[in-house]
């Protein structure tokens, strides 16, 4: 289980999350939601160990994990544009985690990452030559390959068109549950954001919110701004 | 032919004629002698041939190898943080790559350092840190972060994220950097012939003396086809190279600097005074030991063997005026045809225009020797002075001015002809005013490049029309205390001289000092 509390991060002087408060059980998907700027990402970079926590603690199944560095914590972070590795193939970006992790079959699990993703015999491709749904895919798989304890998807799905988005929501949703991962997703639409998780983390300015199923942030929004965002 | 097509070939003939006559004739002159008197097998050339070429390829590679390492700290720091001074480090790393190499040669004759290959080692580190530095760093800072995050989060130490993610993605840069340094290195020549006395000669350094000296001219060539060869090789090697690593990626726009915190202070304070104090120490000496005695004063009196030294500095001055405008018309007339006309004709002669960089200035000033005896014999002119001094900068105008032209959109100039302008009234009323800043850096460079050129000017200047460089030469290749401080005070103006002009030029480029 994940546990954030009374999280803040100040970058270059500046406060970007204040007092973040959240909690994910195991197995659960939990989408965080807000506009553009509101902490979304770095909420994620502060779990991953990317940027600094200047006060509050983060715990993994009642450990403090604040002063662990980012390659000892086992998570996945899929990165909104996905952060390919440019000069790797395909099977070598999927295949980077389990290696740093000392898998000893790599090739194999490789394969059956890919499979998953259903991109067979994509292993021996560039990067540079995939479209945007594939490119999504092969950082999907990247992610999952090492089977993280925790895995957080930053704007899975931002890059991609309107019809491509609607499959791979489905797609990627199916992918986590098969697993049965706890999740943390990040997005700015509702409508992804309801589809893809169990539960909905409301972000503004650097705060959560307000917690909840849909139906419990409709029926009681804790001001207009949550009634109002969530429609 | 229509009188249109009569205008552009009265822009191409000029650039074409200077090049023709002053870089490719002298060049078939040194290929034809070099291969027809060429005897292998006899009185031992093979192995003066394989002693020379020997020394001059791994002297720079050690070269460059020590060049990369040397910059590493340096780059390294101002790749990834913003620091106060960042800005300033950087452009005081870049002091030593813009000074004449006999002023560097002097800076190490200085320290003490002669006749040694610690010394010509160190010097060609001290000259080319800032070529690794400037063009590692470019790309180092705009690599996207989340590249590197991604790897930390799968589990990459940072160790494994440089071994695995930064170095592979800065290889494309690192080869460009080792290969400007190789050869920079591969034909230097000012600051082997200054450190390395007779005992050591790059291929450079053995076709002067061979052409200078010994008057051995076939012998000479046949080096010179060498040392073109090695040229070629290396430039080959990095155009296939950059074929094969090409990976293409998104590159941020702006720069991923963060400020440092913790170790990372204490290690960007290291790498950046450690270099710039070690960058210091060859150019205090040069100048501390310069006022110890009245060397200056010295400067004014007549020689019977070297003349008032301090007419050089008027030579100087002329020369590269004149090498300046000769450098200024070629070059624009030149960079005109490459971008107003297109197809085949203009790429060749694009790349025509380039081979003089490619090639070393003791190549051009031993074809200008060998071959401006025809149809009249010109090579006792002072003049060659400028001429060999343009040639050089020829390709640095034509870089200059190409990117900015290639930015005027064609409707401008449509828009202006359609409204009655004449071709010639075109180029004045739209394209000048365009590229006059462009061409005045082009201009400035010319300017510092003729300044500082030893390699062709050691073969065309005569004692009476001595350079600052060649008299600097000259006064160092005679014993003597005064001698030796006349030197070092003369070695300190050329580096002020170029200083002020290189800062000008840096202003004019608002703050870009020098892009390779």
């Amino acid at each position: 289980m994940l546990q954030v509390s009374q999280v803040d991060v100040v970058i270059d002087s500046k406060p970007i999350l204040e007092s973040v408060s959240l909690e994910v059980a195991n197995s659960e998907i939990v989408a965080v939601l807000g506009p553009s700027g509101s902490g979304k990402s770095t909420l994620l970079r502060a779990i991953a160990g990317l940027v600094e926590v200047a006060t509050g603690d983060i715990e993994w199944d009642g450990r403090s994990i604040t002063d662990v560095p980012p390659h000892k914590r086992g998570f996945g972070l899929m990165f909104q544009g996905y952060a390919l590795f440019p000069h790797m193939t395909v099977e070598e970006n999927v295949g980077f985690g389990l290696k740093m992790s000392g898998h000893t079959d790599v090739g194999r699990e490789v394969e059956s990452a890919l499979a998953a993703v259903g991109l067979e015999g994509f292993g021996p491709r560039q990067v540079a030559s995939l479209s945007g749904g594939e490119q999504q895919r092969v950082a999907l798989a990247r992610t999952l390959a090492p089977e993280p304890s925790l895995v957080m998807l930053d704007e899975p799905l931002g890059a991609l068109d309107r019809n491509l988005r609607q499959r791979l929501v489905t797609e990627t949703r199916q992918a986590l549950e098969d697993r049965e991962v706890t999740a943390i997703v990040v997005t700015h639409d509702r409508d992804e954001a309801v589809a893809m998780s169990d539960r909905l983390a409301l972000m503004r300015s650097g705060t959560i919110v307000q917690t909840g199923h849909l139906d419990e942030l409709l029926a009681d929004p804790v001001d207009e701004w949550v009634a109002e965002f969530i429609g | 032919m229509s009188k249109f097509r009569w205008g552009w070939v009265a822009v191409a003939l000029p650039p074409v004629l200077f090049i023709g006559y002053f870089f490719a004739y002298p060049l078939t002159r040194i290929l034809t002698l070099g291969l027809s008197e060429l005897s292998i097998g006899s009185s031992g050339l093979e192995a003066r041939l394989f002693r020379v070429g020997w020394f001059t390829l791994w002297q720079a590679i050690v070269s460059t190898i020590l060049t990369i390492l040397a910059a590493a700290p340096l780059t390294w720091a101002v790749s990834s943080y913003d620091f106060r001074g960042r800005r300033l480090a950087m452009a005081l790393a870049t002091v030593p790559f813009v000074l004449p190499t006999v002023v560097v040669g002097s800076a190490f004759v200085a320290l003490g350092w002669t006749e040694s290959i610690g010394a010509i080692l160190a010097a060609h580190v001290f000259f080319n840190v800032a070529v690794v530095v400037r063009t590692v760093s470019t790309l180092w800072a705009r690599i996207d972060p989340r590249i590197q995050d991604a790897a930390r989060v799968l589990g990459a130490s940072e160790w494994e994220v440089f071994k695995r993610i930064t170095l592979p993605l800065l290889r494309p840069a690192m080869a460009a950097a080792a290969s400007i340094v190789f050869l920079f290195t591969f034909t230097s020549f000012g600051v082997v012939l200054i450190l390395g006395g007779f005992r050591y000669a790059t291929l450079e350094v053995e076709i002067y003396r061979q052409a200078v000296t010994l008057f051995d001219l076939p012998l000479a060539a046949t080096l010179a086809i060498v040392q073109l060869l090695g040229v070629s090789g290396a430039l080959y090697w990095y155009s296939r190279y950059q074929e094969r690593t090409a990976v293409s990626w998104t590159l941020e726009r702006g720069t991923n600097l963060r400020r440092p915190r913790g170790r990372a202070r204490l290690g960007v304070l290291v790498a950046t005074v450690g270099t710039l104090v070690a960058l210091a120490v060859p150019l205090s000496v040069l100048i501390s030991r310069s006022f110890t005695g009245a060397f200056y004063q010295s400067l004014f009196r007549d020689d019977p063997v070297v003349g008032t030294p301090i007419d050089s500095i008027w030579n100087s001055l002329l020369f590269a005026v004149v090498a300046m405008v000769v450098a200024t018309v070629i070059g624009v007339l030149a960079a005109t045809v490459i971008t107003r006309r297109h197809g085949t004709l203009s790429r060749w002669f694009d790349l025509t225009l380039m081979l003089p960089l490619g090639t070393s200035a003791v190549t051009i000033g031993f074809g200008f020797i060998l071959a401006l005896d025809w149809p009249v014999d010109i090579r006792a002119s002072i003049w060659l002075v400028p001429v060999a001094h343009a040639l050089v900068a020829v390709p640095f105008v034509v870089r200059s001015t190409v990117p900015t032209l290639r930015s005027v959109p064609p409707e401008t100039r449509e828009a202006a002809a359609v409204l009655g302008a004449s071709p010639f009234r075109v180029w004045r009323a739209i394209d000048l005013p365009i590229v006059s800043r462009a061409v005045l850096v082009g201009s400035a460079f010319s300017f510092v490049i003729s300044l500082g050129e030893f390699g062709a000017t050691s073969f065309v200047a005569r004692p009476t029309s001595a350079t600052i460089p060649t008299m600097i030469f000259r006064l160092l290749s005679r014993p003597g205390e005064t001698s030796f401080g006349m030197a070092m005070a003369l070695s300190v103006v050329l580096a002020l001289l170029t200083a002020g002009v290189v800062m000008t030029i840096d202003r004019a480029r608002f703050g870009e000092l020098g892009s390779f």
